[in-house]
Protein backbone atom coordinates (compact mmCIF):
# COMPACT_ATOMS: atom_id res chain seq x y z
CA UNK A 1 0.00 0.00 0.00
CA UNK A 2 1.41 3.38 -0.97
CA UNK A 3 2.07 6.07 1.63
CA UNK A 4 3.13 9.72 1.80
CA UNK A 5 6.57 10.28 3.24
CA UNK A 6 7.79 13.62 4.56
CA UNK A 7 11.30 14.72 3.53
CA UNK A 8 12.38 17.69 5.64
CA UNK A 9 15.06 19.57 3.71
CA UNK A 10 14.42 22.97 5.29
CA UNK A 11 17.44 25.17 5.99
CA UNK A 12 19.94 22.92 4.28
CA UNK A 13 22.29 23.91 1.48
CA UNK A 14 24.24 20.79 0.61
CA UNK A 15 23.29 18.35 -0.85
CA UNK A 16 20.10 20.41 -1.08
CA UNK A 17 16.40 19.63 -1.49
CA UNK A 18 16.45 18.18 -5.02
CA UNK A 19 19.41 15.89 -4.31
CA UNK A 20 17.66 14.81 -1.11
CA UNK A 21 14.49 14.04 -3.06
CA UNK A 22 16.39 12.06 -5.70
CA UNK A 23 17.96 9.89 -3.00
CA UNK A 24 14.64 9.32 -1.23
CA UNK A 25 12.84 8.52 -4.51
CA UNK A 26 15.31 5.69 -5.15
CA UNK A 27 14.27 4.06 -1.87
CA UNK A 28 10.53 4.63 -2.39
CA UNK A 29 8.09 2.15 -3.92
CA UNK A 30 6.16 2.88 -7.11
CA UNK A 31 2.96 4.64 -6.07
CA UNK A 32 4.49 6.26 -2.97
CA UNK A 33 4.06 9.99 -2.50
CA UNK A 34 6.90 12.10 -1.13
CA UNK A 35 6.32 15.58 0.30
CA UNK A 36 9.54 17.56 0.38
CA UNK A 37 9.83 20.67 2.53
CA UNK A 38 12.27 23.32 1.35
CA UNK A 39 13.13 26.88 2.30
CA UNK A 40 15.03 27.29 -0.99
CA UNK A 41 12.81 29.20 -3.40
CA UNK A 42 14.69 27.61 -6.32
CA UNK A 43 13.16 24.27 -5.34
CA UNK A 44 9.81 25.45 -6.71
CA UNK A 45 11.38 25.39 -10.16
CA UNK A 46 14.14 22.81 -10.18
CA UNK A 47 12.20 19.99 -8.48
CA UNK A 48 9.27 20.15 -10.98
CA UNK A 49 11.80 20.38 -13.83
CA UNK A 50 13.44 17.13 -12.72
CA UNK A 51 10.11 15.41 -12.06
CA UNK A 52 8.94 16.35 -15.53
CA UNK A 53 12.16 15.18 -17.17
CA UNK A 54 12.18 11.79 -15.42
CA UNK A 55 8.45 11.26 -15.77
CA UNK A 56 7.25 11.07 -12.17
CA UNK A 57 3.97 12.81 -11.23
CA UNK A 58 3.75 16.25 -9.63
CA UNK A 59 0.85 16.08 -7.18
CA UNK A 60 0.94 19.61 -5.78
CA UNK A 61 3.25 22.47 -4.93
CA UNK A 62 2.51 25.33 -2.56
CA UNK A 63 4.26 27.80 -0.28
CA UNK A 64 3.19 28.24 3.33
CA UNK A 65 4.92 30.52 5.83
CA UNK A 66 8.16 30.59 3.88
CA UNK A 67 8.33 26.82 3.34
CA UNK A 68 7.76 25.20 -0.05
CA UNK A 69 5.79 21.94 0.05
CA UNK A 70 6.24 19.87 -3.11
CA UNK A 71 4.42 16.57 -3.36
CA UNK A 72 5.63 14.00 -5.88
CA UNK A 73 4.33 10.55 -6.77
CA UNK A 74 6.79 7.89 -7.89
CA UNK A 75 5.48 6.36 -11.12
CA UNK A 76 8.39 4.27 -12.42
CA UNK B 1 27.51 5.50 33.28
CA UNK B 2 28.48 3.09 30.50
CA UNK B 3 29.01 4.92 27.20
CA UNK B 4 29.28 2.75 24.10
CA UNK B 5 30.66 4.21 20.85
CA UNK B 6 30.05 2.02 17.80
CA UNK B 7 32.32 2.87 14.90
CA UNK B 8 35.96 4.02 14.87
CA UNK B 9 35.95 6.50 12.01
CA UNK B 10 36.43 10.22 12.33
CA UNK B 11 33.18 10.94 14.18
CA UNK B 12 33.44 8.11 16.68
CA UNK B 13 37.11 8.78 17.37
CA UNK B 14 36.73 12.53 17.96
CA UNK B 15 33.65 11.96 20.11
CA UNK B 16 35.28 9.28 22.26
CA UNK B 17 38.46 11.33 22.81
CA UNK B 18 36.52 14.50 23.57
CA UNK B 19 34.30 12.66 26.06
CA UNK B 20 37.26 10.92 27.68
CA UNK B 21 38.82 14.30 28.43
CA UNK B 22 35.59 15.89 29.65
CA UNK B 23 34.83 12.89 31.87
CA UNK B 24 38.37 12.14 33.06
CA UNK B 25 37.39 12.66 36.70
CA UNK B 26 34.31 10.46 36.45
CA UNK B 27 36.29 7.75 34.65
CA UNK B 28 39.06 7.79 37.27
CA UNK B 29 36.44 7.58 39.99
CA UNK B 30 34.84 4.58 38.32
CA UNK B 31 31.59 6.48 37.71
CA UNK B 32 31.86 6.47 33.91
CA UNK B 33 33.39 4.27 31.22
CA UNK B 34 33.82 4.59 27.46
CA UNK B 35 34.01 1.55 25.21
CA UNK B 36 34.53 1.72 21.45
CA UNK B 37 33.61 -1.15 19.11
CA UNK B 38 35.00 -1.04 15.59
CA UNK B 39 35.26 -3.29 12.55
CA UNK B 40 39.01 -2.67 12.17
CA UNK B 41 42.14 -2.04 14.22
CA UNK B 42 43.19 0.49 11.57
CA UNK B 43 41.90 4.02 11.04
CA UNK B 44 41.82 5.29 7.47
CA UNK B 45 42.03 8.92 6.35
CA UNK B 46 39.33 8.50 3.74
CA UNK B 47 39.79 11.80 1.82
CA UNK B 48 43.27 10.56 0.90
CA UNK B 49 41.75 7.99 -1.45
CA UNK B 50 41.06 10.77 -3.95
CA UNK B 51 44.79 11.43 -4.13
CA UNK B 52 45.63 7.69 -4.37
CA UNK B 53 43.35 7.47 -7.41
CA UNK B 54 45.51 9.99 -9.31
CA UNK B 55 48.88 8.83 -7.99
CA UNK B 56 49.47 11.69 -5.54
CA UNK B 57 49.47 9.52 -2.38
CA UNK B 58 50.05 5.85 -1.64
CA UNK B 59 47.73 3.82 0.59
CA UNK B 60 50.24 3.34 3.42
CA UNK B 61 50.04 7.10 4.07
CA UNK B 62 46.34 6.79 4.90
CA UNK B 63 46.44 4.50 7.94
CA UNK B 64 47.21 4.64 11.66
CA UNK B 65 46.58 2.08 14.38
CA UNK B 66 43.22 3.03 15.88
CA UNK B 67 44.40 2.46 19.43
CA UNK B 68 47.22 4.99 18.89
CA UNK B 69 44.60 7.70 18.25
CA UNK B 70 42.53 7.04 21.38
CA UNK B 71 42.82 8.33 24.92
CA UNK B 72 44.21 5.55 27.11
CA UNK B 73 41.08 5.54 29.28
CA UNK B 74 38.96 4.32 26.35
CA UNK B 75 38.42 0.56 26.08
CA UNK B 76 38.83 -0.39 22.41
CA UNK B 77 37.63 -3.66 20.89
CA UNK B 78 37.72 -4.88 17.30
CA UNK B 79 34.36 -6.60 17.39
CA UNK B 80 31.79 -5.26 14.92
CA UNK B 81 28.18 -5.01 16.02
CA UNK B 82 25.81 -7.44 14.34
CA UNK B 83 22.59 -6.34 16.07
CA UNK B 84 21.44 -3.18 17.82
CA UNK B 85 18.80 -3.75 20.51
CA UNK B 86 17.94 -0.17 21.42
CA UNK B 87 14.90 -1.06 23.52
CA UNK B 88 17.01 -3.38 25.66
CA UNK B 89 20.02 -0.98 25.75
CA UNK B 90 22.46 -3.53 24.35
CA UNK B 91 24.25 -4.61 21.20
CA UNK B 92 25.43 -8.04 20.09
CA UNK B 93 28.75 -8.39 18.29
CA UNK B 94 30.37 -10.67 15.76
CA UNK B 95 32.17 -12.54 18.55
CA UNK B 96 28.81 -13.31 20.17
CA UNK B 97 29.30 -10.95 23.10
CA UNK B 98 26.59 -8.66 24.42
CA UNK B 99 27.52 -5.11 25.40
CA UNK B 100 25.06 -3.30 27.71
CA UNK B 101 25.10 0.49 27.81
CA UNK B 102 23.51 3.53 29.37
CA UNK B 103 24.33 5.80 26.41
CA UNK B 104 25.13 4.70 22.86
CA UNK B 105 26.58 6.69 19.97
CA UNK B 106 26.35 5.10 16.53
CA UNK B 107 28.94 6.28 14.00
CA UNK B 108 29.24 3.36 11.63
CA UNK B 109 29.52 5.50 8.47
CA UNK B 110 28.49 4.83 4.90
CA UNK B 111 29.89 2.91 1.93
CA UNK B 112 29.84 3.24 -1.82
CA UNK B 113 27.22 0.92 -3.26
CA UNK B 114 27.99 0.63 -6.95
CA UNK B 115 26.11 -2.69 -6.98
CA UNK B 116 22.86 -0.68 -6.77
CA UNK B 117 23.29 0.55 -10.35
CA UNK B 118 23.29 -2.26 -12.93
CA UNK B 119 26.63 -2.57 -14.70
CA UNK B 120 28.37 0.19 -12.74
CA UNK B 121 30.65 -1.96 -10.61
CA UNK B 122 31.81 -3.96 -13.61
CA UNK B 123 32.52 -1.02 -15.90
CA UNK B 124 33.48 2.07 -13.89
CA UNK B 125 36.63 3.25 -12.15
CA UNK B 126 35.94 4.35 -8.57
CA UNK B 127 37.96 5.41 -5.54
CA UNK B 128 36.03 4.83 -2.29
CA UNK B 129 38.11 1.86 -1.10
CA UNK B 130 41.87 1.36 -1.10
CA UNK B 131 41.71 -1.40 -3.71
CA UNK B 132 39.37 0.60 -5.97
CA UNK B 133 41.54 3.73 -5.74
CA UNK B 134 44.71 1.78 -6.64
CA UNK B 135 42.87 -0.01 -9.45
CA UNK B 136 41.62 3.34 -10.77
CA UNK B 137 45.15 4.75 -10.86
CA UNK B 138 46.41 1.72 -12.79
CA UNK B 139 43.50 2.16 -15.22
CA UNK B 140 44.46 5.82 -15.70
CA UNK B 141 48.08 4.84 -16.34
CA UNK B 142 46.98 2.61 -19.22
CA UNK B 143 44.59 5.19 -20.69
CA UNK B 144 45.96 6.81 -23.82
CA UNK B 145 43.05 9.06 -24.78
CA UNK B 146 39.34 9.15 -25.56
CA UNK B 147 36.15 10.23 -23.85
CA UNK B 148 36.16 10.20 -20.06
CA UNK B 149 32.76 10.51 -18.39
CA UNK B 150 32.31 11.33 -14.71
CA UNK B 151 28.97 10.05 -13.37
CA UNK B 152 27.55 10.63 -9.89
CA UNK B 153 25.10 8.64 -7.73
CA UNK B 154 22.90 9.90 -4.88
CA UNK B 155 23.52 10.11 -1.96
CA UNK B 156 27.30 10.18 -1.89
CA UNK B 157 30.05 10.78 0.63
CA UNK B 158 31.95 14.06 0.22
CA UNK B 159 29.85 16.41 -1.91
CA UNK B 160 32.97 18.02 -3.34
CA UNK B 161 34.35 14.70 -4.65
CA UNK B 162 32.69 14.87 -8.10
CA UNK B 163 34.17 18.29 -8.82
CA UNK B 164 37.53 17.48 -7.24
CA UNK B 165 38.07 14.25 -9.14
CA UNK B 166 37.17 16.05 -12.38
CA UNK B 167 39.69 18.85 -11.84
CA UNK B 168 42.30 16.35 -10.65
CA UNK B 169 41.73 14.18 -13.73
CA UNK B 170 42.31 17.24 -15.93
CA UNK B 171 45.59 17.88 -14.09
CA UNK B 172 46.59 14.22 -14.39
CA UNK B 173 46.02 14.11 -18.16
CA UNK B 174 47.88 17.42 -18.61
CA UNK B 175 50.85 16.11 -16.63
CA UNK B 176 50.84 12.98 -18.80
CA UNK B 177 50.83 15.18 -21.90
CA UNK B 178 47.68 13.60 -23.33
CA UNK B 179 45.13 16.34 -22.48
CA UNK B 180 44.69 17.09 -26.19
CA UNK B 181 43.60 13.46 -26.71
CA UNK B 182 41.02 13.50 -23.89
CA UNK B 183 37.43 14.70 -23.86
CA UNK B 184 36.45 15.07 -20.20
CA UNK B 185 32.68 15.09 -19.71
CA UNK B 186 31.12 15.79 -16.31
CA UNK B 187 27.57 14.80 -15.39
CA UNK B 188 25.61 15.79 -12.28
CA UNK B 189 22.25 14.73 -10.82
CA UNK B 190 20.62 18.16 -10.38
CA UNK B 191 20.13 21.16 -12.65
CA UNK B 192 23.54 22.81 -12.06
CA UNK B 193 27.09 21.47 -11.81
CA UNK B 194 27.13 21.41 -8.00
CA UNK B 195 24.55 21.31 -5.23
CA UNK B 196 25.91 24.52 -3.69
CA UNK B 197 24.85 27.33 -6.00
CA UNK B 198 27.90 29.57 -5.34
CA UNK B 199 30.19 26.60 -6.00
CA UNK B 200 28.30 25.81 -9.21
CA UNK B 201 28.62 29.43 -10.33
CA UNK B 202 32.38 29.23 -9.86
CA UNK B 203 32.87 25.72 -11.29
CA UNK B 204 30.90 26.09 -14.53
CA UNK B 205 33.09 28.83 -16.04
CA UNK B 206 36.14 26.86 -14.85
CA UNK B 207 34.85 23.89 -16.86
CA UNK B 208 34.36 26.19 -19.87
CA UNK B 209 37.87 27.61 -19.50
CA UNK B 210 39.43 24.13 -19.31
CA UNK B 211 37.32 22.67 -22.09
CA UNK B 212 35.49 20.24 -19.80
CA UNK B 213 31.99 19.56 -21.12
CA UNK B 214 29.07 18.96 -18.75
CA UNK B 215 25.52 17.74 -18.56
CA UNK B 216 23.12 18.33 -15.67
CA UNK B 217 19.99 16.45 -14.57
CA UNK B 218 21.81 13.18 -15.25
CA UNK B 219 21.12 10.32 -12.81
CA UNK B 220 22.67 6.97 -13.60
CA UNK B 221 20.16 4.24 -14.35
CA UNK B 222 22.27 1.56 -16.01
CA UNK B 223 25.79 1.12 -17.35
CA UNK B 224 26.91 -0.99 -20.30
CA UNK B 225 30.54 -1.59 -21.39
CA UNK B 226 30.45 1.49 -23.63
CA UNK B 227 27.72 3.84 -22.42
CA UNK B 228 25.93 5.09 -19.32
CA UNK B 229 22.17 5.59 -19.45
CA UNK B 230 20.30 8.09 -17.29
CA UNK B 231 16.95 8.08 -15.50
CA UNK B 232 16.16 11.17 -17.55
CA UNK B 233 16.31 9.20 -20.81
CA UNK B 234 19.69 10.40 -22.10
CA UNK B 235 22.88 8.39 -22.58
CA UNK B 236 26.60 9.06 -22.81
CA UNK B 237 29.13 6.91 -24.61
CA UNK B 238 32.52 6.61 -22.92
CA UNK B 239 35.97 5.15 -23.27
CA UNK B 240 36.60 5.49 -19.53
CA UNK B 241 33.86 5.89 -16.93
CA UNK B 242 34.77 7.36 -13.54
CA UNK B 243 32.07 7.25 -10.90
CA UNK B 244 31.11 8.55 -7.50
CA UNK B 245 28.60 5.78 -6.74
CA UNK B 246 25.46 6.14 -4.67
CA UNK B 247 26.13 5.31 -1.03
CA UNK B 248 24.34 3.28 1.62
CA UNK B 249 24.73 3.06 5.35
CA UNK B 250 26.09 -0.12 6.91
CA UNK B 251 24.12 -3.35 6.51
CA UNK B 252 23.83 -3.82 10.30
CA UNK B 253 21.74 -0.62 10.48
CA UNK B 254 19.22 -2.05 8.02
CA UNK B 255 19.38 -5.50 9.63
CA UNK B 256 18.49 -3.89 12.98
CA UNK B 257 15.57 -1.98 11.37
CA UNK B 258 17.07 1.35 12.40
CA UNK B 259 16.60 3.12 9.08
CA UNK B 260 16.04 2.59 5.35
CA UNK B 261 19.20 2.57 3.30
CA UNK B 262 21.23 2.24 6.50
CA UNK B 263 20.60 5.86 7.49
CA UNK B 264 19.02 6.43 10.92
CA UNK B 265 16.27 9.05 11.50
CA UNK B 266 18.08 11.61 13.66
CA UNK B 267 17.12 14.82 15.43
CA UNK B 268 18.91 17.59 13.56
CA UNK B 269 20.06 19.57 16.62
CA UNK B 270 20.29 17.07 19.49
CA UNK B 271 21.44 14.17 17.27
CA UNK B 272 19.42 11.59 19.18
CA UNK B 273 17.64 8.78 17.37
CA UNK B 274 14.01 9.79 17.09
CA UNK B 275 12.19 8.17 20.02
CA UNK B 276 15.28 7.53 22.15
CA UNK B 277 16.90 9.86 24.67
CA UNK B 278 20.05 7.76 25.26
CA UNK B 279 20.87 6.76 21.66
CA UNK B 280 22.67 9.16 19.32
CA UNK B 281 23.94 9.17 15.75
CA UNK B 282 26.75 11.16 14.11
CA UNK B 283 28.44 11.31 10.73
CA UNK B 284 27.27 9.58 7.58
CA UNK B 285 24.97 7.28 9.58
CA UNK B 286 22.37 10.02 10.17
CA UNK B 287 19.55 10.63 7.73
CA UNK B 288 20.03 14.39 8.09
CA UNK B 289 19.83 16.29 4.79
CA UNK B 290 23.35 17.68 5.16
CA UNK B 291 26.72 16.82 3.66
CA UNK B 292 28.12 13.37 4.29
CA UNK B 293 31.61 14.61 5.08
CA UNK B 294 34.33 14.19 7.68
CA UNK B 295 33.85 17.75 8.89
CA UNK B 296 30.15 17.11 9.51
CA UNK B 297 31.06 14.13 11.69
CA UNK B 298 33.74 16.24 13.41
CA UNK B 299 31.44 19.12 14.36
CA UNK B 300 28.59 16.79 15.34
CA UNK B 301 31.00 14.82 17.54
CA UNK B 302 32.17 17.94 19.36
CA UNK B 303 28.62 19.14 20.04
CA UNK B 304 27.41 15.72 21.13
CA UNK B 305 30.39 15.04 23.40
CA UNK B 306 29.76 18.34 25.15
CA UNK B 307 26.09 17.46 25.60
CA UNK B 308 26.66 13.91 26.85
CA UNK B 309 29.24 15.18 29.34
CA UNK B 310 27.01 18.01 30.54
CA UNK B 311 24.06 15.68 30.90
CA UNK B 312 26.17 13.48 33.18
CA UNK B 313 27.50 16.48 35.13
CA UNK B 314 24.47 18.80 35.40
CA UNK B 315 21.59 16.73 34.02
CA UNK B 316 21.00 18.61 30.77
CA UNK B 317 22.54 19.20 27.32
CA UNK B 318 24.04 22.64 26.83
CA UNK B 319 23.99 23.31 23.10
CA UNK B 320 22.51 22.40 19.73
CA UNK B 321 24.42 21.13 16.72
CA UNK B 322 24.02 24.04 14.29
CA UNK B 323 24.54 22.11 11.04
CA UNK B 324 28.12 23.29 10.61
CA UNK B 325 30.04 21.83 7.65
CA UNK B 326 33.45 22.80 6.28
CA UNK B 327 34.66 21.37 2.97
CA UNK B 328 37.91 21.96 1.14
CA UNK B 329 37.55 22.05 -2.64
CA UNK B 330 40.57 21.02 -4.70
CA UNK B 331 40.28 23.15 -7.85
CA UNK B 332 43.19 21.78 -9.90
CA UNK B 333 46.25 23.68 -11.17
CA UNK B 334 47.63 23.69 -7.62
CA UNK B 335 44.77 25.75 -6.20
CA UNK B 336 41.93 25.09 -3.76
CA UNK B 337 39.13 26.87 -1.94
CA UNK B 338 36.61 25.92 0.74
CA UNK B 339 32.92 26.12 1.62
CA UNK B 340 31.67 26.62 5.17
CA UNK B 341 28.00 26.77 6.10
CA UNK B 342 25.40 25.70 8.67
CA UNK B 343 21.62 25.39 8.90
CA UNK B 344 21.16 29.17 8.81
CA UNK B 345 24.07 30.57 6.83
CA UNK B 346 24.79 29.63 3.20
CA UNK B 347 28.36 29.16 1.96
CA UNK B 348 30.27 31.95 0.29
CA UNK B 349 33.33 30.31 -1.28
CA UNK B 350 36.17 32.57 -2.41
CA UNK B 351 38.33 32.26 -5.51
CA UNK B 352 40.74 29.29 -5.27
CA UNK B 353 44.29 30.07 -4.17
CA UNK B 354 47.57 28.19 -3.96
CA UNK B 355 47.64 28.94 -0.22
CA UNK B 356 44.44 27.00 0.46
CA UNK B 357 45.72 24.11 -1.64
CA UNK B 358 48.85 23.96 0.50
CA UNK B 359 46.76 24.16 3.66
CA UNK B 360 44.67 21.24 2.41
CA UNK B 361 47.87 19.33 1.62
CA UNK B 362 49.09 20.05 5.15
CA UNK B 363 45.71 18.98 6.57
CA UNK B 364 46.18 15.60 4.89
CA UNK B 365 48.96 15.14 7.47
CA UNK B 366 47.37 17.12 10.32
CA UNK B 367 44.24 14.96 10.20
CA UNK B 368 45.69 12.67 12.84
CA UNK B 369 45.88 15.53 15.31
CA UNK B 370 42.26 16.30 14.45
CA UNK B 371 41.19 12.70 15.13
CA UNK B 372 42.98 12.81 18.48
CA UNK B 373 40.95 15.93 19.26
CA UNK B 374 43.95 18.24 19.30
CA UNK B 375 43.01 20.35 16.26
Amino acid sequence: MSERKLVDAKNTFCPGPLMELIGQMKMAEIGDELEILSTDQGSANDIPEWINKVGHEMVESFEKEGVWHIVVKKTK
Amino acid sequence: MRILVVGGGMGGTILANNLARRLSGEIKAGKASITMLSASDKHMYQPGLLYVAVGKMTPDELYRDQVSLLESSITFRVDPVTKFNLKENNVVTESGKQYDYDVIVISTGSRAHAEGTPGLNENAAQFYTESDAVKMFKTLQNFEGGKVVVAVGVPHKCPMAPLEITFMLADYFKERGIWDKVQLHYTYPIGRVHSLEPVAKWAQPEFDRLGITYETLFNMKEVTPDKVLSEEGTEEEYDLLVTVPAHKGMQVIEDSDLGPGGFIPTNRTRLNIEGYENAFVIGDTTNLPISKAGSTAHFEAEALAENIASTIKIGTPVRDYDGKVFCFIEAGEGKATYAMFNYQNPPDPKAPTKGIHWFKTAYNKMYWASARGLL
